[in-house]
């Protein structure tokens, strides 16, 4: 145990209630002063909550905050900020018609001797942060929106650590950032913790937690597990202690059954491309399989899916579904042709919140259907049903709005109402992003399932290679909007699509 | 009990128990309130009918704007839209003293519809195409449509003396009810059917609560936005004959002014938010009479016409404040701490 | 050529820019069709004409800035109440005419005040509640009386015309008090934090909230400039026409709220230059000052023209958007490459 002097914060006997809820029941939480900690559980484990306990955004029901050796009960966020807990969230939470300078400076602008804002120091302060801390060298008068997420999320870093904080809190940081960007940011996390910062660092990605972390405490069902080294503590184990059950090794790391594709080909583009979003693009997808898109972020995976789907228009090539050469206008032509989308954006592009389950499951039949050819409301339920029974979706009744549901449950409705529709193709863009390990392993499931049984062809694209192994049987690699290598079953590896997608393999041909 | 907290629960409670509030009050305070007569010319009389009978156009264009709103929209424009289609219709017969009109009735009316579907195209280009804010895209409407309309009445009243002209908005002889209110009532089962036996309803909400996830589920957004202000265009049309043929003039200053902001009024006290998504038909007409019965309770006090905006305003605040969320939770905060209070009661007594 | 043009139209003021050649052109347009048009008084008309109305766009432009649907429909109904308020004061009582503009100061803060308490506290959507209030001022206002109220008292009458001689010409005391409002507008606007938090809280509520801004202060804030402007407004409106009148004023949101679009306010908040705003009036005033140099068009012209420039506008604004998306994305690729 570390003396209390390492310690900058104990968390002690947390106690939260939502009306109706209890979100927290005593929980404990200790930060040691330069460490990254990293906060882990599934959806709904008290993560989220406990940082906005910790925030001022929530104020506790019970329970003892202590930092710094002194008693603490923020009630804003304004005021935790000023003691010196900053929080990176996210979604980038900056104004994106402000400068790049104000973002960082608003609310604490400086002066000139009248009391006006000082633009010229704002701009040089801001430009020698960003230089000095983060080595970043960027025009800081433009407006924030000039920028790509990943620099805005590097500019919401250098707001929180200029307020001069003790312990910068990073909620999902890495989510909209490539590979070579998270590389960065760790760099920077490093230096910050050299400098005694304390960073409380909440992740899905196992993979990170296990670079960049010192320790971890595990949260279950609003409960306190326990706090481990990460060198102690092996990924299976960790897993096991947020599902609260023993797991497997096999169970994660393979289904070991995959789909055997058929001849037909359901598929096919050639020389297909979008400007700006594909190059030359050929490929031919077959019933029964589960086919991969894998390349880094912005490698151009989503918007092949959006051009299979007639989200954007080709300027050149060809698509043929079944044989057939077809033109695209918009997705309802895809649609008819019996393919499903299922975006990777959930909130954005994916739920209606304030419509029912059953409302969101039947929409895209609905919308292919026609709008005048309406289907009986018993038609409607027993849909709905039907779905929420095979799929396994937790509802209290079909009748729910979808916003209550937790994010694994809504990215199962969003697979219903495709599946509703009698796909051939079906194309999940990050289908587990975000979602709790179990959700996740149950939707790898099922994307070989149909491929298998019902003979779909599926298109899976991920981040997560160990994902993209246990399901697909065929991967294409993507880099800069091109194909440039497909792996076909047995090259399939984690080893292999890297060094696929840094281009030092070619596979067997 | 148990379907009363279900109704109290309902979108309609609030704007129902309005409603009777205010009948109940001009039951009480104003003679023979609820008295219905045949007339001598077959005609029915009395301050239910009249209330009904003077917000049919409101109605009809309520109707209109629930569907706009629900996709996040609004339709400032229809005040305007109601001058120019009364506007056509008078021009069209003309001013003749004689009663000869200039061009066939139903030749105006077609004409004066088309005029308010031609307006909906107008303000639906500028939302789904050039993808222009609806308020500020309805705007530019709403600042020209009255001096569209007085160019094309060139500045004047003109007073029609075609007698069938006034049967839209008054009774056609022989018949008990006035034709405004039919036309009203069959704007509603229109719009009832479509929204029960088609599917129009479930896509104008998903537009209206997320567009761009509705454009991934194959709903054409474009055409879905193009047909609520269509049919809104063409409601003003509607509304735009009744309330010409009331007066049988055209008066291009005065038609239609503010009836914008009732029927946004109607729609907002029916439950419907400004921000889209869930409507409610049932409210918005609730709604669109309620504004009418405050209206004519007003003048059956004796309160003088301008001076009732106020009154309105009151009441339309204090509806609003308390179909907040906000208002909402500080009550069930409130009754959530009472019988907490009581458990921790029980509890002490227990001990 | 090219590259001058992209970068104009991605700077922030590239819709001020625009406003302001428009002007010029109107303006020169009608120097060229008519003797006499050309003068520094026919300018300076522009502001002691449209006073009222650019003091009311100042304050309406802050609520629109501020975001969550920010609009203050009310401001019409205000100006009206603020000039019958004070015929009924000067009519009724000895009061001086200072303490009467006082009076209605602060009843227009009053009404502000109204306004930003059911919008902040409540979350009502301000185009609802604005409009409530706006029905409450117009009611209020023909309470206090139904018929046209002069206003007849000496030194008020002194006060509305009084001049400040420029050279030849002359500025009245309204015109001047407009253009000190634009000034302090565009001032705390720029440079106070207050200000700032107004295009915080409009860009992106969320974020300001969690960067520590107390929205709900900054848009009573707001409501509150938006109300006093109105009345100030309604003071500088009853200088010009001397009475109290239950349909003053009428429709005048609706031409603020179309000099703040055409000055390049964007009604989804977070976007708005006071300049700007004041040379969308300054448009309308133009049109206006054409129409009467013409003579034989009608009034309602001054409507379908506005109309039609709010129209060019509003598609400029949409083009320049989509424009700039373009160029954003063009300068990210090539941000990507360089590294």
């Amino acid at each position: 145990m570390a003396s209390d002097n390492d310690l900058i914060l104990r968390m002690e006997h947390i106690n939260m209630f939502f009306p109706g809820v209890k979100a927290l029941k005593d929980v404990t939480f200790n930060l040691r002063r330069g460490e990254i900690h990293s906060l882990m559980g599934e959806n709904g484990a008290g993560k989220s909550t406990l940082v906005k306990v910790l925030t001022g955004v929530y104020s506790k029901t019970s329970g003892d905050i202590i930092f710094c050796g002194e008693h603490i009960n923020p009630k804003s966020t304004l005021e935790s900020q000023k003691m010196g807990i900053s929080t990176v969230y996210q979604e980038v939470n900056l104004c994106q018609n402000l400068t790049v300078a104000e973002n960082i400076y608003i609310g604490r602008e400086p002066r000139t001797r009248f009391g006006a804002i000082d633009w010229r120091t704002m701009t040089v302060k801001a430009q020698k942060l960003l230089r000095e801390s983060l080595g970043i060298d960027i025009d800081v008068n433009k407006n924030l929106s000039f920028y790509s997420v990943a620099m805005q999320q590097m500019i919401a870093i250098a707001r929180a650590i200029d307020t001069r904080c003790k312990i910068l809190i990073l909620d999902e940081p890495t989510s909209s950032l490539s590979e070579k960007e998270t590389e960065k940011l760790f760099e920077i996390m490093r230096n910050l913790r050299d400098t005694g910062i304390s960073i409380i660092f909440i992740s899905h990605f196992l993979e990170q937690i296990y670079t960049i972390c010192d320790r971890i405490t595990v949260l279950r069902d609003g409960s306190y597990i326990g706090e481990y080294e990460v060198k102690s503590l092996p990924r299976i184990e960790l897993i096991s202690k947020m599902m609260g059950k023993e797991v497997k090794e096999d169970e994660i790391e393979a289904n070991a059954v995959k789909s055997k594709p058929k001849d037909q080909k359901f598929i096919e583009t050639s020389h297909l491309t979008v400007p700006g979003k594909v190059k030359d693009l050929s490929l031919n997808i077959r019933e029964g399989e589960v086919i991969g898109l894998a390349g880094l972020l912005g490698s151009g995976r989503t918007e092949i899916a959006e051009a299979l789907f007639g989200l954007t228009q080709k300027s050149e090539g060809s698509i043929k579904v079944e044989g057939l050469e077809i033109t695209v206008k918009n997705p309802m032509d895809m649609m008819q042709r019996r393919v499903a989308f299922c975006p990777e954006d959930r909130k954005a592009a994916g739920v209606f919140g304030d419509l029912t389950v059953r409302e969101n499951i039947i929409l895209a039949l609905q919308a292919k259907n026609g709008m005048f050819r309406h289907m009986a409301r018993s038609k409607q339920n027993e849909l709905a049903d039907h779905y929420i029974d095979l799929l396994r979706i937790k509802v209290s009744d079909r009748e729910q709005r979808v916003s209550n549901l937790s994010g694994g449950n809504q990215q199962k409705v969003i697979i219903a109402r495709w599946l509703a529709t009698q796909p051939q193709l079906l194309i999940l863009d990050e289908p587990t992003r975000g979602i709790d390990v179990g959700t996740k392993s149950e939707i790898e499931k099922l994307a070989v399932t149909l491929a298998r049984e019902k003979g779909m062809s599926v298109v899976f694209i991920s981040g997560e290679m160990g994902e993209m192994v246990r399901t697909c049987s065929r991967i294409l690699v993507i880099r800069d909007h091109e194909k440039i290598t497909e792996l076909a079953e047995d090259e399939i590896s984690e080893a292999h699509i890297m060094q696929a997608i840094a281009g030092d393999y070619h596979g067997h041909a | 009990m148990d379907m009363l907290k279900k109704f109290s629960r309902s979108s309609l409670a609030l704007p129902l128990a309005a409603l009777a509030l205010l009948l109940l009050f001009n039951a009480i305070f104003v003679d023979d309130f609820f008295k219905i007569q045949v007339m001598d010319n077959g005609n029915l009389y009395g301050r239910p009918i009249d209330i009904l009978h003077r917000c049919s156009s409101l109605i009809i264009l309520a109707l209109g704007m629930t569907f706009v709103i629900a996709t996040g929209g609004v339709d400032i424009s229809v005040g305007a839209v109601v001058a120019i289609s009364s506007a056509t219709c008078c021009v069209m017969l003309g001013g003749d003293i004689s009663g000869i009109p200039h061009h066939p009735f139903f030749l105006a009316i077609l004409c004066s519809l088309g005029v308010g579907i031609l307006a909906g195209i107008w303000n639906g280009t500028l939302v789904a195409k050039f993808k222009i804010q609806a308020m500020v895209a309805t705007l530019i409407l709403m600042t020209a449509g009255r001096g569209i309309a007085q160019l094309m009445t060139d500045g004047q009243i003109i007073t029609v003396y075609y007698k069938p002209f006034a049967w839209i908005g008054d009774n056609i002889p022989g018949v008990m009810v006035p034709t405004a209110m039919l036309i009203a009532l069959a704007m509603i089962i229109f719009v009832l059917f479509m929204d029960r036996k088609t599917s129009v309803g479930l896509m104008i909400q998903a537009v209206g609560i997320n567009q761009v996830a509705s454009r991934y589920a194959g709903i054409k957004v474009t055409a879905v936005l193009f047909a609520v202000y269509i049919f809104s265009g063409f409601c003003a049309g509607t509304a735009g004959l009744i309330e010409g043929s009331l007066i049988r003039a055209a008066d291009a200053n005065n038609a239609g002014l503010n009836m914008e902001m009732d029927a946004i009024l109607s729609v907002t006290l029916g439950g419907t938010l400004m921000i889209g998504g869930r409507y409610f038909i049932g409210g918005t007409i609730i709604g669109a009479i309620t504004i009418q019965t405050l209206t004519t309770t007003m003048y059956a006090l004796g309160v003088p016409s301008d001076c009732l905006p106020a009154v309105k305003a009151v009441v339309i605040l204090l509806i609003i404040v308390f179909q907040s969320e906000k208002f909402k939770q500080m009550f069930r905060d409130r009754a959530l701490r009472k019988k907490e209070l009581k458990e921790s009661g029980k509890e002490a007594a227990n001990a | 050529m090219r590259k001058f043009l992209s970068g104009a139209i991605a700077s922030p003021h590239f819709p001020f820019y625009v406003t302001a050649v428009l002007f010029v052109i109107l303006f020169g347009a009608g120097s060229v069709m008519f003797e006499g048009f050309f003068s520094p008084q026919v300018f300076l008309n522009l502001f002691i004409d449209n006073a009222p109305l650019i003091i009311v766009t100042v304050g309406i432009t802050f609520t629109i800035i501020s975001g969550f649907g920010g609009i203050d429909l009310s401001v019409g109904a205000v100006v009206a109440l603020t000039c019958m308020t004070l015929a009924v004061l000067m009519r009724d009582t000895s009061l001086s005419p200072f303490v009467c503009m006082v009076i209605v100061l602060f009843i227009g803060l009053a009404v502000g005040a109204l306004n930003g308490f059911l919008i902040t506290f409540f979350r009502l959507q301000p185009f609802i509640v604005t409009l409530g209030t706006m029905f409450l001022c117009r009611g209020l206002t023909a309470i206090l009386s139904r018929d046209s109220v002069p206003i007849d008292n000496e030194l008020y009458g002194e006060l509305a015309f009084w001049s400040l001689p420029i050279g030849d010409c002359f500025l009245s005391l309204g015109a001047i008090v407009a253009l000190i409002v634009v000034v302090i507008a565009t001032v705390v606007l720029k440079f106070t934090a207050f200000g700032r938090g107004v295009y915080a809280a409009g860009g992106n509520e969320q974020s300001a909230r969690l960067m520590g801004l107390n929205v709900n202060a900054i848009r009573l804030k707001v409501y509150m400039i938006s109300g006093f402007c109105a009345s100030l407004g309604g003071i500088a409106y009853s200088m010009i026409m001397l009475s109290g009148y239950a349909q003053h004023g009428l429709g005048m949101e609706m031409d603020a709220i179309a000099s703040s679009v055409i000055g390049g306010t964007q009604l989804m908040g977070g976007v708005g230059f006071i300049p700007g705003t004041l040379l969308g009036v300054m448009i309308q005033g133009t049109i206006l000052t054409i129409i009467s140099f013409q003579g034989t068009l009608s009034a309602w012209w001054t409507k379908i023209v506005v109309g039609l420039l709010l129209c060019l506008f509003i598609v400029m604004q949409a083009i320049v958007n989509e424009h700039k998306n373009k160029l954003m994305s063009l300068s990210a690729e090539g941000e990507a490459k360089k590294k």
